[in-house]
């Protein structure tokens, strides 16, 4: 890991050797009067700041919203999200909009010190001048929070921002989004690729939406691999699914599903959001009905075509040919005992409470175990007074042993896929230990 | 045959392995603190420690249990000698119908064991899987509060000895 890092760095150095490692402030502002912002524009900017889930980041626990200060962990250290509340002193008061449009456009803050990248500008820079200032005017519209967040705690030597700058030579390509929609192209119907909806969402997952941000996967840099993107990535603990295999699920997602999952957090074919995604899903409520089918439109252009992975059995299996009887036996027991109430075929929970079989659950038909390890240990907490699915925990019930045993009878009895190898005991030590949760 | 330690006693059980621990407790055991409420892990009623865990014994088959030894809320007293964190919650009266009280119980015990004086948001956030119909979570929070504010379990127990 620390040869690692080091390399990192120096890649990074040599970089920002090339580039602007220094950038200008730019002069404070008076605070705004919020009467003096027109409500159309700051009711949209409140639309695309549930796009791209500001709060979600920018929101501690139990802090209040957009005032910062949840922790973010990555492999190169635990940063801090930012107050983006219009206080003068601890948020953003004092910006103006040029300030602002600069940071999400290159990631600078105003007084000219860099941002780190968890802040998803490498996406934000594609938006339009007019997205970035109603979600400018919307944040200073809101009441301002006196809030700082603790100190940010990078390994050193990336804790020295200027080597953001060779980051940014390397991977920030900026401007906006070509093709953004104006509105006034003329709109080619024959092309499914040239609907307005299709560029509206592609313009809204590349930009304000920043999908990638989880769902592609990172480069040793902390950076989306270009080649790679939608393949799926790892936050929190939790796989962020490809976005590119809808089609290979048990039942082929569709827009009405994706909408409904989008927007609710739930799909009657697939599962309830969890993790990461269910405070993503939480916050689209809060979008435009149009904004988020034109993101499933898009996301539904980038499948693969190919058929269902070649793991597929084509007939029923032998649960014991997949695993140990032993450990099938004692997952079988487990799963009686503290699954089925919800989860067998005859529960009132799946009969009456719209939940899907297992059997078309994306964690239990998912390449890798992770989520469906991470459920189990974690279940979906309360929401306070908000909907969603609840499911207990059970970190605290099992042992590393039993919750593996659980989950390769689950993969087993509900899956058509090939069992999950090498998942055991320490391979669900290694996922327990990676939870954000305490 | 299934060997379960509860409050200190082990026990030989015949039963099916996949029996939920709350039933052992109630029907052979004849312990009946912990309660029945969703079945579904949703509610907390039956909350016992496992291990020093708090966990829905509704949901965990004895089998599970394993070695790691099962406290209910019988095993921190008695009528006429109840434990600390009992005394405060019959101090603050703190039950109104009473099915909730074994696992909200419980399961602040856990917490008292782990944090000697905690606040009232770190009780409060303690106790939010456990769900109690008749509104008494001023008293129950209080009731928590009582010992916290004693210095913990051990200063709790010692002023009352």
């Amino acid at each position: 890991m620390k040869g690692k890092i080091v390399i990192v760095a120096i890649v990074l150095a040599a970089a920002a050797g090339l580039s602007q490692a220094w950038e200008p402030s730019i002069d404070r502002v008076a605070a705004h009067a919020p009467a003096a912002a027109d409500a159309a524009q700051i009711e949209r900017g409140a639309h695309l700041a549930a796009l791209g889930d500001c709060a979600v980041c920018h929101t501690a626990k139990g802090g209040k919203p957009f005032a910062g200060g949840l922790p973010l962990v990555t492999p190169f250290g635990t940063l801090y999200s930012t107050n983006i509340t219009p206080d003068a002193q601890t948020g953003i008061g004092d910006w103006s909009l040029d300030a602002f449009t600069r940071a999400m456009r290159k990631g600078i803050s105003r007084d000219g010190h860099h941002l780190y990248p968890a802040f998803p500008y490498p996406h934000f820079t594609h938006m339009t001048d007019a997205d970035i200032a109603a979600i400018y005017a919307f944040m200073m519209s809101r009441d301002p929070v006196h809030a700082s967040a603790p100190a940010n705690r990078l390994v050193f030597p990336l804790n020295f921002r200027p080597l953001v700058s060779g980051w940014n030579l390397l991977y920030l390509h900026r401007g906006p989004e070509p093709g953004a929609p104006t509105g006034a192209e003329a709109e080619d119907t024959t092309n499914p690729m040239q609907t307005v909806e299709w560029q509206r969402g592609r313009y809204l997952v590349n930009g304000v939406g920043h999908c990638g941000a989880c769902h592609t996967p990172l480069n040793r840099l902390g950076a989306e691999q270009r080649d790679a993107t939608f393949a799926g990535g790892v936050i929190d603990g939790w796989d962020a699914p490809p976005l590119t295999t809808l089609l290979h699920a048990p039942t082929p997602w569709t827009r009405a599903q994706l909408v409904a999952y989008l927007r609710t957090g739930f799909a009657s074919q697939h599962g309830a959001a969890a993790g990461p995604m269910l405070p993503v899903a939480q916050s689209l409520e809060d979008a435009p009905q149009s904004d988020v089918e034109a993101i499933a439109t898009y996301l539904l252009s980038l499948q693969q075509t190919a058929p269902a992975s070649p793991d597929v059995h084509s007939q029923p299996v032998n649960l014991t040919q997949l695993a140990a009887p032993a450990a099938l036996a004692n997952g079988a027991t487990l799963f009686n005992a503290a699954c089925a109430s919800c989860h067998s075929a005859a529960a009132p929970m799946s009969t009456h409470g719209d939940r899907p079989s297992l059997a078309l659950g994306t964690a239990v038909n998912a390449d890798s175990p992770r989520n469906t390890v991470r459920m189990i240990l974690d279940g979906i907490g309360w929401q306070h007074s908000e909907a969603a699915h609840f499911m207990p925990p059970f970190a605290q019930s099992f042992s590393d042993a039993q919750i593996a045993d659980l989950a390769n009878y689950t993969r087993a009895r509900f899956s058509k896929r090939d069992p999950w190898p090498e998942l055991d005991a320490a391979a669900v030590a290694k996922i327990r230990k990676e939870s954000v949760e305490p | 045959m299934i060997t379960l330690t509860v409050n200190d006693v082990r026990h030989t059980l015949d039963i099916d392995p996949s029996t939920p621990l709350l039933y052992v407790l109630r029907n052979q055991l004849q312990l009946n603190g912990a309660k029945y409420g969703c079945g579904l892990g949703q509610c907390g009623a039956c909350t016992v420690l496992v291990g020093n865990e708090p966990v829905f014994s509704c949901l965990l088959p004895v089998v599970a249990c394993g070695e790691r030894p099962v406290r209910t809320v019988e095993g921190l007293g008695s009528a006429t000698q109840p434990g600390p964190l009992q005394r405060a919650f019959i101090d603050q009266q703190a039950a109104q119908c009473g099915y909730c009280i074994a696992g909200m119980i419980m399961r602040a015990q856990s917490l008292l064991e782990r944090v000697k004086t905690p606040s009232d948001e770190q009780i409060r956030e303690h106790l939010q899987p456990n769900l109690c119909r008749c509104g008494t979570h001023m008293r129950i929070v209080a009731a928590i509060r009582e010992v916290s504010q004693a210095g913990g379990l051990d200063a709790a127990a010692r002023a009352h000895s």
